[in-house]
């Protein structure tokens, strides 16, 4: 008898599980069999990797998954109080009883949108959404259209779905794309996005990341931006047991402009990963990433950001900053900063702050009769201020500063005066 | 009324005040001064409850209350305010929310009614009115980016608007340019009351013109070793500190 086989790694026997759940409905689909042959040699990212040095996909392995047990629809009222159009997915599957379409752009959904930028054979997790993906939204916006707003909204109550979207905006095209994640139970939530945004073209992405405290949410998008266009984006992430958030934007055009800020709120044993990388690829290009931590418990946040400035991009400029406030002795911050630059006359600069609340503005503060509690209170949100308030949608804004505090008094109510 | 008996504090392990016995009572104004390192500001932050000064002897009361077994926001609400000598930035925090806040914490401890934001915001611009303080400093974050000046008057709008009934005072006139003076010697005493007392705390003579006092006490080396009325104030201003020293060893 030959040597026994030995026993799959965990990772290894998670991806697996996904490949047979692809060769258990063989479709004929070029693409997805393109993808599960990458997926099949590369399997998931594992922490040999450098990208995943900080954050290990290990826990999928003990994750069950429920099964879908309750209709999405009863989690409408998770979707902040926004006043939009909405494109509502249950499941990673577009329910239009429950949308609301919008007018003045173009929506197509009932099948993955791939969009042209996916590095399904560089990106693993894109590999396995791109053989998995049933789904999507494909919203366009013509040229010189202002789109207005529009909520994209995952709901999800159980299962392993991987979205599939892309937006396209056309020159001189508006809109803010309020993308919220939520659901209850454990679930496996892995969208990808593609995200075009043609010359003048401004698209203020607001990303609201609720997912249930037992899901896991692996999402990676990938942005390119034309001359003097924007992509705007601003991520809350407070959500999920274990959260990656990777982007890709590529400043394709002159002058165009990224914008990746973030607030990263986690307590418990919660794990959420910020990762992103900036390619300025021409001249005069801009790049702002602000980045806030609020830990508590056992948390551990990561941010990653790399800043890549190719030859031609001149003058660019760019800037990045983690800061993070650890309200807990156990909870940990990982920051890693990453320059390459190719062009001699650029401005890049990064930090990263990693600090306690301050005794003296909590003194300050409390002498004035201010409780404890609410003296901390104010604080953090001040903290979040900086990223929060540029946020130029005022319903989405304040439907953030509702989540935060809403999370906030749950920190104290589970951890009281150790937060 | 404050009292003060055999007061003594350490700061990391550091005997600062060394027995400090002083009685400040309803509707008296009373000047603490005396060099640097004599234990003044030690003093007023070991009333307002700041961590890191440790009590190892004496007591303190306010209107009978033990006053330090509160903690600050207790002592706030009791009627107690410090007029901090480097007023804190607060980044991310709009003052008039500040205020608010504050103003608003006091008086639900007190059990008395908040104020909504259009009853606050008449009150606050009246003080800032009569502090001859810029209108846009209820718009700004607390303290960022303020000059010294307006660091200090923000101090004593807080004070004007809080309604103390003890303020200590802790080197308000550090950094004032003699107009900025004037108006923050206004404010306190416009406080002045039969049910208002204030320990004034400073270096310099100067304030005490404006604000004058009913009592001085001279503080050195974590003792008050020499009291009397405003004209001590001027005696020092006179003679330095020396000869008093001198005098008490």
């Amino acid at each position: 008898m030959s040597a026994r086989t030995k026993p799959p790694a965990p990772l290894e026997a998670v991806a697996g599980a996904f490949l047979a759940r692809y060769e258990a409905r063989p479709d004929g689909d070029a693409v997805r069999a393109e993808a599960a042959e990458l997926f099949r040699s590369a399997g998931l990212p594992g922490p040999r990797e450098e990208p995943w040095h900080y954050t290990t996909l290990r826990p999928l392995a003990d994750a069950v998954f429920d099964a879908p047990h309750a209709d999405p629809a009863a989690l409408l009222g998770q979707l902040p109080d926004i006043p939009a159009p909405r494109l509502v997915f249950a499941q990673g599957r577009f329910r239009a009883d429950l949308s609301v379409l919008p007018a003045g752009l173009t929506v197509h959904t009932g099948a993955p949108a791939w969009g042209t930028l996916a590095r399904p054979a560089v990106e693993k997790l894109v590999a396995l959404n791109t053989m998995l993906a049933e789904d999507g939204a494909e919203i366009k916006v013509a040229d010189g259209v202002d789109g207005g707003t529009l909520v994209l909204a995952s709901l999800a109550t159980g299962g392993a779905f991987h979205p599939r979207h892309a937006i396209r905006l056309g020159h001189g095209a508006r809109l803010t794309l309020i993308e919220v994640n939520a659901g209850t139970g454990a679930y496996l939530n892995n969208p990808v996005f593609s995200v075009v945004v043609a010359d003048d073209a401004i698209l203020s992405h607001l990303r609201i990341q609720i997912e249930a405290a037992d899901a896991f949410h692996l999402s990676t998008l990938y942005a390119e931006v034309g001359a003097r266009g924007t992509y705007d984006s601003f991520l809350l992430s407070l959500g999920a047991r274990l959260a990656r958030m990777e982007v890709h934007a590529r400043l394709a055009g002159e002058k165009s402009a990224a914008h990746l800020n973030a607030a990263q709120l986690l307590g418990g044993s919660q794990h959420a990963d910020f990762t992103t990388v900036v390619t300025h690829d021409a001249p005069a290009t801009t790049s702002r990433q602000t980045v806030k931590n609020v830990l508590t418990g056992q948390s551990r946040g990561v941010f990653q950001g790399k800043i890549e400035v190719s030859r031609i991009a001149q003058k660019t400029d760019g800037y990045q900053m983690n800061q993070a406030l650890l309200l807990s002795p156990q909870a940990e911050i990982d920051s890693k900063p990453q320059l390459e630059i190719y062009a001699d006359d650029v401005k890049c600069s990064h930090g990263a702050t990693v600090g306690e609340l301050d005794p003296d503005q909590l003194f300050y503060l409390r002498s004035r009769g201010v409780p404890e509690a609410e003296a901390r209170s104010i604080l953090v949100r001040a903290f979040l201020s900086e990223a929060l308030d540029p946020i130029a949608h005022d319903a989405a804004r304040a439907a953030m500063e509702g989540l935060i505090t809403t999370w906030w008094d749950g920190q104290i109510g589970r951890e009281g005066a150790a937060v | 009324m404050l009292e003060i008996k055999g007061l003594t504090a350490r700061v990391e392990e550091k005997e600062i005040l060394k027995g400090i016995d002083l009685v400040v009572p309803d509707g008296e104004v009373h000047a603490i001064m005396g060099p640097n390192g004599s234990g003044k500001s030690t003093l007023s932050y070991v009333l307002s409850g700041r961590e890191g000064y440790e009590v190892t002897g004496g007591s303190a009361t306010f209107d009978g209350q033990d006053l330090l077994s509160l903690e600050p926001e207790q002592r706030a609400a009791a009627g107690l305010f410090l007029a901090f000598q480097y007023p804190v930035e607060l980044p991310g925090v709009n003052n008039a929310n500040f205020l608010r806040t504050a103003l608003n914490a006091t008086r639900r401890a007190r059990g008395e009614a908040e104020l909504d934001a259009v009853k606050f915001l008449k009150l606050a611009r009246a003080e800032i009115k009569r502090l001859s303080m810029a209108d846009d400093m209820l718009k700004r974050n607390v303290n960022v980016g303020f000059s010294g000046g307006e660091k200090k008057r923000n101090e004593v709008l807080q004070m004007a608007i809080l309604q103390p009934k003890l303020a200590i005072l802790d080197e308000t006139d550090s950094g004032l340019d003699i107009d900025a003076l004037k108006i923050v010697a206004d404010g306190v005493n416009a406080l002045r009351a039969p049910n208002f007392s204030a320990l004034v705390i400073t270096h310099y003579q100067r304030l005490l013109d404006y604000i004058v006092p009913d009592r001085v006490h001279v503080l050195f080396n974590g003792r008050i070793i020499r009291s009397g009325g405003p004209e001590l104030a001027l005696a020092l201003e006179a003679s330095g500190y020396a000869s008093v020293i001198a005098e008490a060893a």
